[in-house]
């Protein structure tokens, strides 16, 4: 089970591209379908538990069906599996990256690509921003967020703390009784 | 024993970076940048190029990245303990949840907390983002006066062709992105 568990996740870390959301799918087809570890319900709770705790969320899920399926040992199993292809594959490319690395025509192309690069992180942003309950203290912390950051006032750590203990104020003061937690 | 303690601070730097990851890999790219650079181990240009090549490759994003620049550091075990405290944080805290807090995700705490950092973290990104485009595309080392900024038709233009190629679609995949990028840098830049 324990090797199952492993090579599953293994599977899902070698075969998606492109971050943790394009891994639900195939979680999904995994887990659900195929396996039937977790029912149809737990795994949309794994999907918000993993959006509301931080890490990737690759490695939520994979500890959370690991622990599921065979407790402690099943999570460690499982999240083994889904980090080790990207070491591996990580590790093959930074040994040959450091000799192409001085390669003018190399250089060249990269310097596109951290323009492309720049767009992708401005993109996220953007994508993160339209999910967002637009809400005027959501504004408000976006601004802090930008402003502190651009500037380097001080480090990102203390903005998310001071950005989550402003959220939980707010919480607190305004929302009574009701646990879906949306800003209104 | 030097190797040691630098192998503790490869494994508690990224315990740090895992920790406080909220929302994808995006969210990591500003704490990474911080941590990274203010300890000197990587320039913002070979970690915008660790970001590509990040995309780029199958894995999470976190992973990807933690291993390079573990690597970078210290080779394979260097690797190995930046990967381990990328990945503790969430484990750690998955577990436990798994175990004792089943309703973690309703807990008005939780839902607080994450309703002011989420929009932080937003405002945080959008700022990396504008100091990568102010870096690359205007060669300016920080925000500083305007008369610093160096405008580049080649750079200008890869900026405006990649951001429209970007909307084209809902969501574009980045290697479409990071590969039209590094063929048109490589033709403006070094073929013309």
């Amino acid at each position: 089970m324990y090797l199952t568990l492993f090579w599953t996740f293994f599977k899902i870390g070698l075969f998606t591209f492109g971050g943790g959301y394009a891994m639900i799918p195939f979680i999904h087809r995994f887990g659900v379908d195929k396996y039937q570890w977790i029912t149809e319900d737990e795994f949309l709770n794994i999907i918000t538990i993993a959006e509301s705790t931080p890490g990737p969320i690759a490695i939520n899920s994979a500890t959370y069906i690991g622990h599921k399926v065979k407790g402690i040992r099943g999570s460690i199993a499982a999240t083994i599996g889904v980090a080790l292809p990207s070491v591996i594959i990580i590790i093959l490319i930074a040994a040959f990256f450091m000799q192409f690395k001085e390669n003018p025509h190399v250089e060249y192309a990269f310097k596109g690509v951290r323009i492309g690069v720049s767009v992708l992180v401005l993109n996220a942003a953007i994508r993160m921003y339209k999910k967002l309950d637009k809400h005027w203290i959501s504004y408000f912390l976006i601004g802090v967020g930008f402003i502190i950051l651009l500037f380097h006032f001080f480090s990102v750590i203390y903005v998310i703390m001071i950005g989550g203990a402003v959220g939980i104020i707010y919480q607190l003061l305004t929302v009574r009784g009701d646990t879906n937690g949306n800003l209104s | 024993m030097e190797i040691f303690l630098k192998l503790l601070e490869l494994l508690f730097t990224f315990f740090k970076i895992g920790l406080f990851t909220f929302g994808g890999g995006y969210a990591m790219i500003p704490l990474i940048t911080e941590e990274v650079i203010s300890k000197g181990w990587e320039t913002h240009q070979t970690l915008i190029d660790f970001i590509a090549i990040a995309e780029s490759t199958p894995g999470p994003f976190a992973i990807n990245i933690a291993t390079f620049i573990g690597y970078e550091q210290l080779f394979i075990i260097g690797a190995v303990f930046t990967t381990l405290g990328v990945i503790l944080p969430s484990f750690i805290i998955i577990v436990i949840i798994a175990k004792i807090f089943k309703h973690f995700a309703d807990n008005k705490y939780v839902v607080g907390f994450l309703n002011g950092a989420k929009p932080v973290i937003v405002g945080v990104i959008f700022s990396v983002g504008v100091n990568f485009i102010l870096l690359n595309v205007f060669s300016t080392k920080k925000v500083t006066l305007i008369k610093d900024f160096v405008f580049d038709w080649k750079t200008v233009t890869i900026l405006v062709s990649i951001f429209l190629l970007s909307k084209i679609k809902d969501r574009i995949h980045p290697v479409v992105i990071v590969l039209a990028s590094g063929v048109m840098g490589y033709i403006l830049f070094g073929i013309l």
